[in-house]
């Protein structure tokens, strides 16, 4: 009777579920049109490293793990399961049946290895291949003395394991990210130079052509082993389409999302639209925009010059130079990203207190330089943080470079303070150490690396390295919680003034339909191409 | 005149040899490290050397240039840091586009400057003379994008005339090629204007009226022949102010040209790109510039080469 009750309540849960259910999953069809303004460099998942070319790689090829769409929330992908030893050291992956490459060879964890290791492979020149430091054998094969990873081990013809010689929480999040995305060797070699040009994976979207410069276009992979996605027949990536051009392409029902986004220039004109209201998609990114000190120069060398500089920008007024696109920030982390602490409420906006600061310190007059990439908004947004440094006595020039140049610039400890807009930090995953170990940790406070305040706490680094030893699922919490305590530090010790943290706004047409979340997927930035559909073929 | 070609020849051979110099050693001094760039962001020292060596960039400037310089020899312009894909072919895919849309700046700016020159010189002083003056002065110091953007809004988005960017039929190439054109249309109408009421001066043309022919008929025929003449010699030095514009007007309109390849591959700091982009160009300008020497003296007798 009980066991009646329970499949009853089952059966209406259900046929209430149903309707929505069904509102939720659209009829396959139709195309959609995305303009860039620049070129994609390759569709290479092992090379290809940059916001534009990152989400039309995800739709092409597959990991082992991935994200629920529109989610930080792992899942598995190829893999059908997982299992971690209780050393943490190794993780075994069953792989799903029926997994097809675009050109209808079956995938094995042959080919999972093979991408893997074509990641760290020297030869590969990956952007990425760092990020598997702590599988076995990673040190030969990146050193160029072995030609593979001893730690990849293919256990049968649906299972594969990696054993690490350091426990890693974020290895799951690793086996997600486009650098370990499975592709076929024999493809990859028949095509040489030209493969990043001629991509085959097992992704939802097959490859049909690259016309340089115009446009590339992929369609629907039939073999596809989710059932029912992509729900686009044909998505089209135009090429050379200023976002200007873009949006009076839009209006005109040419085409159905501007990839750039939108230019500053429009943002409040095309907000006030009421026409928008539906077309326009707004959602968190794992971003933070901050200023850089170097801690090891003076002034920045003292921790009170550094706090000053916290408490003297006004973030409120910066925001809302960039059209309110984006909150304040008060800490390294952005919110949408565990392990953000509602409770650290970063620096007040206190000039009196700045001015304060600098007394205690004995400088109340201080000369220094400001980095910045010399494209808008960013010259604007270093002249408001040189305007709001001046008034509590802050001289600070600044330096409008090339995106390289300051990079460079960085890299070389030569930039007291550098504005990160442009250049840094959006999270490849959706794991606080994403944000810790290149840009505040001591392997990123070296030359050429990309913690540009060069701050190198040797004790938070062992707290972070042990924070990420916590590999077991109850431990996750305490590993967040770990982590939380990491940033807080941090945040003390103000190598950073964090800025703000910036939001997605994605325009397209009103023939795609699909949950506002895809459209600024917080992984496949800026959309999630897979979940989209066109209501004209509904 | 053999004499003369070949001491051309090899002195435009010199002058891309000096081309590639200057820009090999400018983008050494570009105070930026590719090898960074392809590091990215997650790399170690160890990794970044690693590249370095792969790339050869480790070795001192003077065997790198000699190095490239022999490759480029051969007609092998490397590999792109970007892309990872050979240059050359690259460059070749986008090469006919870029010429394409230099062909139609041509065409324009002679449909221009020609008429417009033609039409304030018979009208000198008046009214007509000086809007047309005005309006070629305008044309000259216009900055492209905001003569392409604007003929992009009125002409194709609110008129709908042409189509909003893109490429491929003769419709693509309208505007972008009009916005290219249109500062040389300017320039020639000065020279086509200043180069008839010249002409005008002339005896022939006094007998030729004298005689009673119609105005018009002077104007086109006597005049307008021997006009036109200095104007069509200009045509080979356009291809390298062209070759500065085509950057611009390529990425206004979304053509796919050697220009927006440039545009991308200096945000990128695509070297091999960069170099290869600029050589093609060099040689373009240098063909160019041979072409208008050799054209002149055909055009003007008194002109000899030497």
């Amino acid at each position: 009777m009980r066991a009646f009750l329970i499949s009853t309540a089952a059966a209406f849960a259900l046929l209430a579920a149903a309707p929505h259910v069904l509102a939720q999953s659209p009829k396959q069809g139709g195309a959609a049109v995305v303009t860039f303004n620049n070129d994609l460099t390759t569709l290479d998942p092992q090379v290809g490293y940059d916001w534009q070319n990152w989400s039309v790689i995800k739709s092409i090829f597959d990991g082992l793990m991935d994200y629920k769409p529109g989610t930080t929330e792992l899942e598995p992908d190829l893999a059908e399961s997982y299992t971690v030893s209780d050393d943490g050291l190794t993780y075994t992956f069953k792989l799903r049946d029926g997994i097809k490459f675009h050109n209808g060879r079956a995938m094995t964890p042959a080919d999972v290895k093979y991408s893997v290791e074509r990641a760290v492979n020297p030869a590969t020149q990956s952007p990425g291949g760092g990020y598997f430091s702590a599988i076995e054998g990673y040190d030969a094969l990146a050193g160029g003395k072995a030609n593979e990873l001893s730690g990849i081990r293919i256990i049968d013809d649906k299972t594969i394991s990696f054993t690490l010689t350091r426990p890693d929480a974020t290895f799951l999040h690793l086996m997600a990210i486009n650098f370990a995305y499975v592709v076929p060797k024999e493809e990859v070699e028949k095509a040489g130079a030209d493969w990043g040009k001629k991509p085959v994976g097992t992704g939802g979207f097959k490859f049909v052509e690259w016309v340089p410069g115009q446009r590339i276009v992929l369609e629907r992979h039939k073999d596809y082993y989710r059932s029912g996605v992509p729900y686009l027949d044909k998505l089209t990536f135009e090429f050379g389409q200023d976002p200007t051009v873009a949006i009076l392409r839009l209006k005109n029902g040419e085409i159905d999302i501007v990839g750039d986004g939108i230019p500053p220039a429009q943002f409040t004109e095309i907000m006030a639209d009421p026409a928008n209201k539906d077309l326009i998609a707004e959602g968190d990114q794992l971003h933070t925009g901050y200023v850089t000190m170097n801690v090891t120069m003076p002034p920045f060398d003292n921790l009170k010059i550094r706090q000053a500089v916290n408490m003297a920008i006004n973030k409120e007024r910066i925001t809302r130079l960039i059209n309110n696109r984006g909150v304040p920030a008060n800490q390294p982390l952005p919110p949408a990203m565990p392990g953000y602490n509602t409770d650290n409420k970063g620096y007040p906006y206190d000039p009196d207190g700045a001015r304060k600061l600098l007394a205690e310190a004995g400088q109340p007059e201080i000369t220094t330089e400001l980095y910045a990439m010399n494209v808008d908004p960013n010259p604007r947004i270093a002249q408001a943080i040189q305007q709001d440094l001046a008034a509590v006595g802050i001289k600070a020039e600044i330096r409008s470079l090339a995106q390289a140049e300051v990079i460079a610039a960085g890299g070389a400890g030569k930039a007291p303070m550098i504005w990160s807009g442009g250049m840094a930090w959006i999270a490849d995953f959706p794991d606080p150490a994403n944000f810790y170990y290149g840009i505040l940790g001591c392997a990123g406070a070296v030359e050429g690396g990309w913690n540009w305040a060069k701050y190198c706490n040797k004790e938070l680094d062992a707290r972070a390295e042990n924070a990420d030893a916590m590999v077991k699922a109850d431990q996750s919490e305490k590993r967040i919680g770990e982590w939380k305590s990491v940033f807080d530090e941090v945040t003390k010790d103000a190598p950073w003034a964090p800025v703000f943290n910036e939001k997605r706004f994605t325009y397209h047409s009103a023939r795609l339909g699909g949950d506002p979340s895809l459209f600024t997927d917080p992984i496949h930035i800026p959309v999630n191409y897979d979940y989209i559909f066109a209501k004209d073929a509904q | 005149m053999v004499l003369y070609l070949a001491r051309r020849l090899s002195a435009s051979a010199l002058i891309l040899v000096g081309v590639t110099i200057v820009t090999f050693c400018l983008t050494f001094l570009i105070p930026a490290d590719p090898v960074a760039m392809i590091a990215g962001r997650n790399s170690t020292p160890e990794m970044r050397e690693q590249i370095r060596i792969q790339l050869g960039l480790d070795k001192p400037l003077v065997e790198q240039y000699v190095s490239y310089a022999q490759r480029l020899a051969r007609g092998d312009f490397g590999t792109s840091y970007a892309r990872k894909s050979e240059v050359g072919p690259l460059i070749a895919s986008r090469l006919p586009a870029t010429l394409l849309l230099m062909l139609g700046a041509i065409i324009a700016e002679l449909l221009i400057g020609i008429p417009a020159g033609l039409y304030a010189a018979s009208r000198r002083g008046e009214t007509g003379d000086k809007v047309a003056m005005t309006l070629s002065f305008l044309t000259v110091s216009t900055p492209q994008f905001v003569l392409g953007l604007s003929l992009l809004y009125f002409f194709a988005y609110l008129l709908g005339w042409f189509p909003l960017s893109g490429y491929g039929s003769l419709s693509h190439l309208i505007l972008p090629a009009v916005t290219l054109g249109l500062a040389g249309g300017g320039w020639y109408s000065r020279m086509m204007r200043s180069s008839m009421i010249e002409i005008l001066r002339q005896d022939y043309i006094r007998t030729a009226r004298a005689k009673g022919m119609s105005e018009r008929r002077v104007m086109l025929v006597h005049a307008l022949r021997n006009a036109i003449l200095p104007v069509v010699a200009m045509i080979g030095l356009d291809v390298g102010i062209f070759m500065s514009g085509v950057v611009v007007v390529e990425n206004v309109f979304g053509w796919p040209g050697i220009g927006q390849l440039m545009w991308q591959a200096i945000q990128s700091l695509d070297i091999p790109v960069i170099m290869g982009v600029t050589t093609v160009a060099a040689l373009f300008i240098v063909a160019g510039n041979l072409l208008a020497d050799l054209v002149a003296p055909l055009i003007d007798p008194r002109i000899r080469l030497r």
